[in-house]
């Protein structure tokens, strides 16, 4: 692991410059949003594939349709927060329904924008997007799976929704834990037999942390990336539940709809076990800073290690 | 059709379908026996419940068989009650209005950045202008230049609940657009000159993309539904089929 450095849209905007250069249909489109996509050299490189709307997401996203129906591969981004509500019909006709080869990019997902507030929290994104039948969902725990989910993308036609995170994050995987992603195949970062973790994006690193606290103690905790939220890795899940007995979902979005629900509708119908879904409860966030945010609901590797244990701890009193 | 199938969007259906006539058989460039060809025109019927009239100019311009129309309404067909890609010749499903304009847009910047010379044209309901999405599309039309972009409005004044300008006063759509930076026409849009005429000019000014605000009658041709509001969707009787039938043959005959 390697400590933070860029944040993951560098590392998204830098890899989607370097494929853009190589294939003219790939367009970038922004919402008055170009700097904190960090699409600025972007723009300036390949200056005929960047469009800018305005701050008109709906326009946005159908514009972005319009091209993709007209043969390019289009990349729309900006904030999570207005991607997967305000314009969420265009994301549901003109994208989803349309399978349109149209990627919404959605930037500072969850909790990013911390103290800014509830307006620009994504805690429900995860819920809805991945409810609309043909529309891929990732996401990415570090930069460097930002970077080869940025170039799966840029490889393959078909709607698709992209979460990132805003703040500079330590890498999971990096030159020392090489993976290639595969849409639909978790990726597991940590054996253990006494229960299982499925963790996405920013929680990955505090759920490893956790893994590593428990096994001093002796409590084997397995890990699992489930970054392909759709399409879902159920026959990882299963497995997790029938090895290990016990699961744990931890999640930046709401407890509702999101990646516990995902797990739980997988372990309903093929393995029943206790399911803990560990995600943000319903009420709206007091003010904080993303990092406050994750303290103060228990998303650290402390804190949910505490968590596990008293679960752990409850069921083997029974 | 919708008699047959028991429900449809009968009156805007009428109202607009001397424009798609037009369209389809004057003034746009396509080859239904290659539908995605790149260098076709492009139509997109952002009032996606005037599909009655779409369904009939797609089978009788060739896109898919005349006959197929009689599946309208029937469990399983690719005819739905709003038009989707599983229909040759579609270009994007629609039905939840306001959405049109912007996909063109989008078609009209592509083809702008890829030096194509093809047009898109976009047919909207003048209920739809209560959309607020129309109007951001509007100002991206007029922002990047895309004179090859032809916005039509199907001005029948009425909309679900009764005239448009009870419901949600739209007027001076002309002057609206006007001041956005498009180029206005106003048209009758049931006499073909005057559209065939409008759509062929087009560009009209260079830079600049292209509103026909075309005058409509909600039910045009069957007496009993013209300018009636609870005629947005209803379904004729078989007397009330038969005499607006008889009524279209004889405005045909006429002409």
């Amino acid at each position: 692991m390697s400590a933070p450095g860029i944040s993951s849209r560098h590392a998204f905007s830098s890899t989607l410059l370097e494929l853009a250069r190589l294939d003219s249909s790939i367009y970038a489109l922004c919402s008055d949003s170009k700097g904190s996509v960090t699409l600025g050299a972007f723009e300036k490189a390949l200056p005929g594939q960047f469009v800018e709307a305005g701050i008109a997401e709906q326009d946005a996203v159908g514009i972005g349709a319009g091209l993709a129906r007209s043969g390019k591969r289009v990349f729309v981004c900006g904030p999570a927060c207005f991607y997967a509500a305000r314009s969420l019909d265009q994301v549901k006709v003109d994208v989803a329904y349309a399978g349109s080869d149209v990627k919404i990019v959605g930037i500072s997902g969850g909790v990013s924008y911390g103290a800014l507030g509830s307006t620009h929290h994504s805690l429900h994104d995860l819920a809805v997007m991945r409810t609309f039948p043909g529309l891929s969902v990732f996401l990415p725990c570090d930069n460097y799976q930002t970077a080869a989910v940025t170039r799966l993308l840029a490889a393959s036609a078909g709607p698709a929704y992209l979460r990132l995170g805003r703040a500079p994050v330590a890498d999971v995987y990096g030159e020392d834990r090489p993976e290639d992603f595969v849409p639909g195949r978790a990726v597991q970062l940590h054996e253990g037999r006494d229960c299982t973790i499925v963790a996405a994006g920013e929680m990955v690193q505090p759920a490893l942390g956790a893994a590593l606290l428990l096994e001093a103690e002796g409590i084997g905790v397995r890990i699992l990336d489930a970054w392909s939220i759709k399409p879902f890795d159920a026959e990882a899940v299963t497995r997790a539940a029938r090895e290990t007995g016990f699961l744990f979902t931890v999640e930046e979005h709401s407890r509702y709809g999101g990646l516990g629900a995902a797990v739980a509708e997988v372990v309903v119908e093929t393995c029943p076990v206790p399911v803990r879904i560990l995600g943000f409860p319903d009420e709206w966030a007091p003010a904080g800073s993303s990092a406050e945010l994750f303290d103060h609901y228990g998303f650290t590797a402390a804190k949910l290690a505490q968590r596990v244990r008293a679960a752990l701890a409850t069921r083997d009193r029974r | 059709m919708i008699f047959a199938a028991k429900g449809g969007h009968i009156g805007g259906s009428l109202s607009s379908v001397d424009i798609l006539t037009s369209l389809f058989f004057h003034v746009m460039k396509y080859d239904p026996v290659r539908p995605q060809d790149p260098a076709r025109d492009r139509f997109i019927l952002s009032k996606g419940h005037s599909v009655e009239g779409y369904y009939c100019a797609l089978a009788y311009a060739g896109f898919f068989p005349e006959a197929r129309l009689d599946e309208y309404g029937r469990f399983g067909t690719m005819l739905y009650g709003h038009p989707t890609l599983k229909v040759p010749g579609v270009e994007i499903p629609s039905g939840s209005l306001g959405h049109g304009l912007a996909v063109g847009v989008g078609m009209a910047l592509a083809a702008q950045r890829d030096g194509a010379g093809h047009r898109v044209f976009v047919l909207m309901g003048d209920g739809e202008q209560g959309e607020g999405s129309v109007w951001e599309a509007a100002m991206a039309a007029a922002h990047y230049r895309l004179d090859r972009l032809v916005a039509i409005i199907d001005n029948n004044r009425l909309q679900i609940s009764g005239p448009v300008d009870a419901v949600l006063r739209s007027s001076s759509l002309a002057e609206k657009y006007a001041s956005f930076g498009w180029a206005v026409r106003e048209v009758d849009g049931h006499d073909f000159g005057e559209l065939n005429a409008a759509f062929d000019a087009a560009p009209w000014e260079p830079g600049r993309p292209n509103l026909v605000l075309a005058h409509t009658i909600k039910g045009r041709g069957a007496s009993f539904m013209e300018n009636e509001s609870s005629w947005h969707h209803k379904t004729p009787t078989r007397e009330q089929l038969e005499d607006a039938m008889d009524q279209l043959d004889r405005a045909a005959e006429e002409t």
